[in-house]
This record gives structure tokens, C-alpha cells and sequence, in this order.
């Protein structure tokens, strides 16, 4: 049943990349190749090396090895100061009257914007790069992280405060785990963000990577190459999020059985 | 050993608890019981130290109440709020024994046994949503219990659970309080269940509260839901209470008697 519906859903991708095929051949414009030709061009880009490497070549390795590796660790380190600095400012009425003007300013700058600043004041390269993610993602992090420290059952915080919970108790098995469903609502919508911002990353303040290709690939009329890495990050973005989901499912659990009973 | 003396509450200008005295000795069981609204759950969040009261003196075992007491438990009304959803019924129980300075494996053995206790062996790994309102009370009670409290207050804790889960509920907490001989305050609005389960019924006035009556049950230790519920004295003592409760004033031959 299952198989079917999945399939059901998904007759639009392969009708779309057949109109697209007919309608690039028949315009025959270099700026357009057609799938196809977008396609043969990745694999031989990415997919035509060694089966000890999973057929991964050399290129692909300097393509995704870096991009990825900055994209997990912008996530990562967004997610970790994120959280951490919402739950301080969401658990404390005093650090977020301070704190939410500088909050909603910073939210506002449009993260691109602040490259150049992160250039001079930082390496060009990874610390720059690094940056211009963190900064570009964390606000989705640190405000729903607020709003979810912020929210906590008062029923649940007497309980803790009934039993003599010590602050680590009360801030990791209470506030963190009530806060988690908007936590990760946050934590995905920044890997999102994520991705786009590790591309604007790569263009303005380094080498290497997918995003460096694609601008590579533009400059140079590479057009089979440059659709070839959208197609990618188009994927890339989608897996991402599908395996963020399968991840969120194990871990909020509760969160929807709780919803689901009551 | 719970000594409240004329305790007073007011929110803002709205004054809910207007002199209120109440005295349990060791071991136990108060029933405060009063109309919806009259500032009961102000009376125990002042006992717990959940709110400073306005005036007034809260004293547990001789000590006054200025934060909240490390030998006090609450079991509340509503259940589905008062578990942690994300945690099993076991690491319920268990949580608030690291502050009692078990390790691991004592904690999940006193969790184990307070389980058993008010039979739910089997549930200890389900997690609240998993379980029907009066299992998730039970877990509550189960808490309570394994944290090995000298006072343990409960507000209306079987309000949201139908007639039959309740009759258990109330004999399990017959059962277990005296068990462990601890001193409870359990405040409901049902006046067949303060006379049921307690030693001793307060009846609160209408708010803001005063104490209309402080009625001793004469039924004995043990109870049982059908016969004690047809023992005259029990009849008459819940005919006065609700008298009582309706705003009625006592009856001279119900107090006489002592
Ligand atoms: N935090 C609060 N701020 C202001 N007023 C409050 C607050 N809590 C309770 N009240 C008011 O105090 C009065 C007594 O409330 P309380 O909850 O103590 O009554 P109760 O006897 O427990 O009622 P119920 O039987 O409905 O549980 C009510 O009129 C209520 O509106
Ligand atoms: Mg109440």
C-alpha cells in the first residue's frame, strides 16, 4: 500500500524531468542542456572513480569532502551555542529583557552581508565560512529554543522545584526535553538555511567546495557542470531534511504519542 | 507535626484564605474539603512553599515553611501534566531520588518497589501517554512514595478519574499512608471521599476561607468502600459535612460527641 501511494506521489518527478528533456532539446540553448546531458556530465564528474572508493572520484571527494564537512560543523556549532545561549536567556526574565532587542536586530541583518565583516575580522577560508553559517542559522535555534525554555508546563517546573531538582537536573531532564519539540523545529529549518549559506560561504570567502564549483562552472560557461551541482544541492537539501525527520521521529517520540492521546 | 496557623493569602486585593488554622498530628490523614474555588490549592501551595502566603505561619515539624521542604511531596490534580512525558514511569519514580544520594542502581530498585507498590510492576517502562489517567495517578502516588516524604500533600489528586479507578485510587491511598505512617493533607471537593479516607475532615468556608469545622471520622482503621460507606456513622458525618459545605452551620450533636 504503502509502495503505492509512495509511487502515486511521485509520477510528477519523472513527467517534469521528461517535459524538461523534449523542451531544452527543442530550444537547443547552451544555458539549458537537458537532464540527460546534466546527468552524464555528474557522473563522470563524481561517480566515474575506483569501486574501492565507491566509485567516488577525486574531484567529488574536493567537491562534497570540504562542503560537507563546513555544513555539519556550522550546524553543529549553531546548534550547540544556539541552544545553549536560548535556554539561558529563555529561563532567565532578566537576560531576555536585556537581550531580545540585540536578538531581533541581529535577526534582521541579512547574513551575506556580513561576509566582508567576517573577512577582515577573520581567515579567509574556514573561519570566515564558519561564521558567515553560524551567524546565518542560529537565529531559528536561539528563538525557538527561547520560546521553548520559555514555555515549560508550570506544572512541570513545580514538580522539579516540589523534588529538589539541582539546576543540572532541572535544565536537562525538565527544561531542555519540554523545549526539544521547538528546539528541533528550529534545528531544521537552520539546515536548511544551512546549505544556502555554506554556498554564499564558498562563493564570497573561499576555495573549494560545491559552491566554489558551481561559481567555477558559471564563469568558465560550464553549464552541464553548474546544473550538475544545483542538481546536487537540490538532493543534498532533501536528503538532509529526510533524515533529519527519521532522526526527529526517534527522539520526540513522546512528543507525538503525548500529542496523539491527549 | 503540620501546624498552619492562621494562615492568610491574598492575590493582589482578592483575598483567598482569611485565617486559616490546621494541625495534623504525625501519621495522620487531614481531608480538607471545601466549594470550588475557596482557595484550597492556595492553602497547599502555601504548605508546600510553592507560594509565600501573605500572612500567617506554616510550620512542619516544628520547622517554619520558608523554602520548599526536602521531606514534602505533591501529588497533583492533573496527572497528565505533572508526569514528565519524555520519561518512563520508572525514571519518573526514580528522578527525584538522586537528591536522596542513591546511586543508579538504588534509585531504579526503590523506583521498582514503589512501582510494585501500587501495582504497576509491569508498566515501569511504559511511558505516561502510554498508560490510562488513573495508572498516571498511580505513577504520581508511586513517586510520592519512593521519595520517602514525613508530609505528603495531595490537591484533588483523583479529580479527573472515573468512580471505579477512584474507589481504588482512595483505598491505595488508605493503604500506603499508613503503610508508611506518613502525615497527609489530601484536599477535595467530594465530601463522600473526605469522610472516606480521612482520620480528620476541615471544612473550608466559602471564600475567602476560614474553617468552618474540624470534624474527626469515627470509622475506624480500616474502611471499605461498601460497607463503611453504609455505617450510620459515616452517613451522618457526611450529611454534616455537606451541610457544612453548603454553607451551613454545624450541628450541635456531631460536635458534642467530642
Ligand atoms: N495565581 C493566582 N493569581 C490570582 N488569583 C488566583 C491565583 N490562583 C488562584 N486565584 C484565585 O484564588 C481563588 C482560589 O483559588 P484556588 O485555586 O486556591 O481554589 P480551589 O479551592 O483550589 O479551587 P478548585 O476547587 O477549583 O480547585 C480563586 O478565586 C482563584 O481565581
Ligand atoms: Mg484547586
Amino acid at each position: 500500500m504503502n509502495v503505492i501511494r509512495a509511487v502515486g506521489r511521485l509520477w510528477l518527478v519523472p513527467v517534469t524531468l521528461v517535459a524538461w528533456e523534449i523542451a531544452t532539446r527543442a530550444a537547443g540553448q547552451p544555458f539549458f542542456p537537458p537532464p540527460s546531458a546534466t546527468l552524464a556530465r555528474m557522473g563522470e564528474m563524481w561517480l566515474s572513480g575506483p569501486p574501492a572508493h565507491l566509485l567516488l572520484t577525486e574531484q567529488a571527494m574536493s567537491d562534497f569532502g570540504p562542503s560537507l564537512a563546513r555544513l555539519f560543523a556550522g550546524w553543529a556549532l549553531a546548534a550547540v551555542l544556539g541552544v545553549a545561549a536560548g535556554v539561558a536567556i529563555g529561563c532567565s526574565p532578566r537576560l531576555s529583557g536585556y537581550l531580545d532587542p540585540l536578538i531581533h536586530l541581529g535577526r534582521a541583518v541579512p547574513p551575506p552581508l556580513l561576509v566582508p565583516f567576517f573577512l577582515a575580522l577573520l581567515k579567509l577560508g574556514t573561519p570566515a565560512q564558519l561564521a558567515t553559517i553560524v551567524f546565518g542559522i542560529i537565529w531559528p535555534i536561539l528563538l525557538n529554543t527561547i520560546d521553548g525554555a520559555r514555555t515549560v508546563d508550570r506544572q512541570h517546573l513545580e514538580t522539579a522545584r516540589i523534588f529538589g531538582f539541582s539546576t543540572a537536573q532541572r535544565l536537562t531532564r525538565v527544561i531542555v526535553p519540554a523545549a526539544m519539540p521547538k528546539i528541533f523545529a528550529g534545528l531544521r529549518l537552520a539546515l536548511s538555511l544551512a546549505l544556502i549559506l555554506l554556498i554564499v560561504a564558498e562563493i564570497f570567502a573561499g576555495s573549494g567546495g560545491l559552491g566554489y564549483r558551481l561559481l567555477s562552472a558559471q564563469r568558465t560557461y560550464l553549464y552541464a557542470d553548474m546544473w550538475g551541482c544545483l542538481v546536487v544541492l537540490g538532493l543534498l537539501g532533501y536528503l538532509l531534511n529526510s533524515a533529519f525527520l527519521l532522526l526527529e521521529r526517534r527522539v520526540l517520540a513522546w512528543h507525538r504519542s503525548a500529542r496523539q492521546t491527549t | 507535626m503540620l501546624e498552619i496557623t492562621d494562615l492568610v493569602h491574598s492575590y493582589g486585593s482578592h483575598r483567598v484564605l482569611d485565617g486559616v488554622s490546621i494541625r495534623a498530628a504525625e501519621g495522620e490523614l487531614v481531608c480538607v474539603v471545601g466549594p470550588s474555588g475557596c482557595g484550597k490549592s492556595t492553602l497547599l501551595r502555601s504548605v508546600a512553599g510553592l507560594i509565600r502566603p501573605t500572612g500567617g505561619r506554616v510550620l512542619i515539624d516544628g520547622q517554619p515553611v520558608e523554602r520548599i521542604p526536602d521531606n514534602l511531596a505533591v501529588v497533583f490534580q492533573d496527572y497528565s501534566r505533572s508526569l514528565y512525558p519524555w520519561m518512563t514511569a520508572a525514571n519518573n519514580v526514580a528522578l527525584p531520588l538522586r537528591r536522596r544520594g542513591l546511586d543508579r542502581r538504588r534509585r531504579r530498585d526503590a523506583a521498582m518497589a514503589a512501582l510494585d507498590q501500587v501495582g504497576l510492576a509491569d508498566a515501569a517502562e511504559k511511558y505516561p501517554w502510554e498508560m490510562s489517567g488513573g495508572m498516571q495517578q498511580r505513577v504520581s502516588i508511586a513517586r510520592a512514595l519512593a521519595y520517602r516524604p514525613s508530609l505528603l500533600l495531595m490537591d484533588e489528586p483523583f479529580g479527573s478519574v472515573d468512580a471505579q479507578t477512584r474507589e481504588d485510587l482512595e483505598d491505595l491511598v488508605l493503604r500506603v499512608c499508613a503503610h508508611h505512617g506518613m502525615t497527609t493533607l489530601l484536599i477535595t471537593h467530594d465530601i463522600d471521599e473526605s469522610v472516606y479516607v480521612g482520620d480528620r475532615v476541615i471544612v473550608l468556608t466559602r471564600s475567602p476561607a476560614r474553617v468552618a469545622a474540624d470534624l474527626p471520622v469515627d470509622l475506624g482503621e480500616s474502611r471499605d468502600q461498601i460497607a463503611t460507606r453504609q455505617l450510620d456513622a459515616f452517613v451522618r458525618l457526611r450529611a454534616e459535612v455537606g451541610r457544612l459545605v453548603r454553607g451551613g452551620s454545624p450541628t450541635p450533636t456531631v460536635l458534642e460527641k467530642h
